[in-house]
């Protein structure tokens, strides 16, 4: 049976080709869409994610950590007041306008963060030194969007909220959900591009002392401070990042790209295996003639189709990489994980068994006796 | 071996009914030659087609090798043709995509027998049919005596005890009808095998153990010829 399958199967060229072009559209489509789904779920929380801070303190009731609002400086002494609190330091993040040297303007988050002591500060730096975000006026900002901030690299200069600012160092892979990229600044610099007050700040970061549970730690500051919220780490990124991906509506479109794929490749595939089964019922009344049983039927008809997905999957998973790859330096980057690249493989077995189904119930009404028509 | 009794098939309803079959009784013996005649219409695929356990009957009684198939649930009859049938179609119903012995093999993995002992025994039957130059190719490199002949070594797969046979050289010439009608009667007497042939070629009557004529649905005539081995000498 089985080889009846594959030789019936290679037999059809042309049908093959499109069983094929269909199964590689779908898988490809749903890689892709799924990709940009798991990459929405990274890119929108990163900053939270890669901060190295135990809790947030911010504002009460901000919709995610892009949409803080100011707070009093006084609270950072009653947060430091409280037992298993090692440290609290003032963070920014927030909107602002950001001028090219060719006058036009670009909207930025500019991240001032406490720089030196691994709290909230950018990763993956490829040139120059965390220090130099001491001095004044310096900043970092991400290789993927030199161009569009309108600066070569280190030693570039705009302006930030009408003050000076100076590129110290870049950064590899910080991207930013929004269309507005981040850069990286001292807080106190941050001050000044923020028009934040002397005494205010957005966040305060919290880092609990070894050892100390940070649920209770959370518990107490809420206790101790008035008008403030307090996060876990993991609490910032799973609010910020639902806000994003689910909110926004975003995370939606993707997913639903890839069931439009799911349904698109089980539509063409169905046709396809299905206008085979019709155009081999005679061979297929003959093997019923000959003594297979439905079993043996659906055997060779499961098999063309499991042959077709191992087939589909391999052209697609590699476009699928090639496409991942690609788009790593792009503004939209796809994800492509091992566990991804299984699933795919699964999905394209499930969904040529089910495009199968209908050519199963055809292949039961068989006929047996048109075998003796001449 | 096969005995039908009061045999009726009626296709379709009503107005639009047609009595293909209106009370057959016919016995066929183990290792007899029968041609099965009449003219176009007169219901001698129907018949063949009800011996086979390929069709339904409307109603009546089928025994083969003593046990009715009349009223066997239809997931009982692929069984029944395994284990009794074998079939020669008149169009070939050679699997195009599969070589002569590949086609030959079908039927004997049908037959759970696989790997090593299905090919030597494929190429064995194809021999025998007088293809062992051939195994490798495919039916549309085949002429059609050649095509009919690795379906009666797909037929003769596993050796079923019973060859049924609608028209095998309908669409043959005369010479290579000749020979495929030889050939089936010569190997299904070698190994002693039942063979019910349907023809409305009167050519191939010298190699006939026995004549059913059949018009309109029920039988006409019933001569016993000239024993086969007389006519092949
Ligand atoms: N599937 C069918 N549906 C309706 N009528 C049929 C069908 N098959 C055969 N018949 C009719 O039954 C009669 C006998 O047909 P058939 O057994 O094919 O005859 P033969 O093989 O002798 O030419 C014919 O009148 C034919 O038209
Ligand atoms: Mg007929």
């Amino acid at each position: 049976m089985a080889t009846i399958a594959w030789k019936n199967l290679f037999h059809d060229r042309t049908r093959l080709f499109v069983t094929l072009v269909g199964i590689v559209f779908a898988l490809v489509l749903i890689l892709v869409q799924f990709g940009l789904f798991l990459s929405f779920l990274e890119t929108s929380s990163n900053i939270v994610a890669n901060s190295h801070v135990d809790l947030w303190i911010s504002a009460p009731s901000i919709p995610h950590v892009n949409g803080g609002s100011a707070l009093a400086e006084g609270k950072r002494y009653q947060a430091l007041s409280v037992p298993g609190v090692e440290r609290v330091e003032k963070y920014t993040l927030m909107f602002v306008n950001w001028k090219l040297p060719t006058g036009a303007q670009e909207a930025v988050q500019v991240v001032g963060y406490p720089v030196g002591c691994g709290l909230g500060g950018p990763w993956n730096v490829t040139q120059g030194d965390l220090n130099d975000l001491r001095g004044e006026d310096t900043v970092m900002v991400d290789e993927l969007y030199l161009s569009k901030l309108g600066v070569k690299g280190i030693g570039s200069t705009v302006e930030i909220t009408g003050r000076r600012a100076r590129v110290v160092g870049l950064t590899r892979g910080i991207r930013s959900f929004t269309t507005a990229p981040y850069v990286y600044t001292s807080f106190k610099n941050s001050q000044n591009y923020a028009r934040l007050t002397e005494d205010q700040t957005i966040f305060f970061v919290v880092r609990t002392a070894p050892g100390a549970d940070v649920a209770n730690v959370k518990r107490a500051l809420i206790a101790r401070l008035k008008d403030v919220d307090v996060y876990t780490n993991e609490e910032m990124r799973r609010k910020t990042m639902y806000y994003w991906v689910l909110g926004t509506g975003a995370g939606v479109t993707t997913l639903l790209g890839a069931i439009l794929g799911l349904i698109v490749g089980i539509v063409v595939v169905a046709q396809t295996i299905y206008a085979a089964t019709v155009d081999h019922i005679r061979e297929f009344g003959t093997l019923k003639a000959m003594g297979a049983s439905n079993w043996n039927i659906y055997q060779v008809i499961l098999m063309q189709a499991f042959l077709s997905a191992l087939m589909g999957y391999t052209i697609a998973i590699a476009i699928g990489a090639a496409v991942a790859h690609g788009s790593q330096s792009g503004n939209v980057p796809i994800a492509l994980p091992p566990a991804v690249a299984v699933g795919a493989l699964l999905l394209a077995v499930v969904m040529c068994a089910g495009a199968s189904f209908i050519s199963i119930r055809k292949a039961t009404q068989i006929d047996p006796a048109m075998v003796f028509k001449g | 071996m096969i005995q039908i009794r009061n045999l009726v098939k009626q296709y379709g309803r009503g107005d639009a009914a047609v009595q293909a079959l209106r009370g057959i009784d016919l016995d066929v013996h183990s290792g007899e030659i029968l041609m099965l005649m009449g003219p176009s219409g007169s219901g001698k695929t129907t018949l063949l087609s009800i011996m086979g356990c390929i069709l339904g009957a409307t109603s009546g009684s089928v025994k083969i090798d003593g046990a009715e198939i009349m009223g066997l649930p239809e997931s009982k009859l692929p069984g029944v043709r395994l284990r009794h049938f074998g079939f020669v179609f008149q169009g070939f119903n050679l699997f195009p995509a599969l070589t002569a012995r590949e086609n030959v093999e079908v039927g004997l993995h049908l037959k759970k027998v696989r790997g090593g002992a299905a090919r030597r025994q494929a190429e064995s039957l194809l021999e025998q049919v007088g293809l062992g130059g051939k195994i490798n190719s495919y039916p549309a490199d085949l002429s059609g005596g050649q095509k009919q002949r690795v379906a009666i070594a797909r037929a003769l797969a596993g050796d079923p005890p019973i060859l049924l046979a609608d028209e095998p050289t309908a669409a043959l010439d005369h010479q290579s009808g000749t020979n495929v009608m030889e050939l089936l009667t010569s190997l299904a007497k070698e190994r002693d095998r039942t063979v019910v042939i349907v023809t409305h070629d009167s050519r191939v009557l010298p190699y006939a153990g026995e004549i059913v004529h059949i018009e309109d649905g029920r039988i006409r005539a019933h001569e016993i010829e000239r024993e086969p081995e007389e006519v092949l000498q």
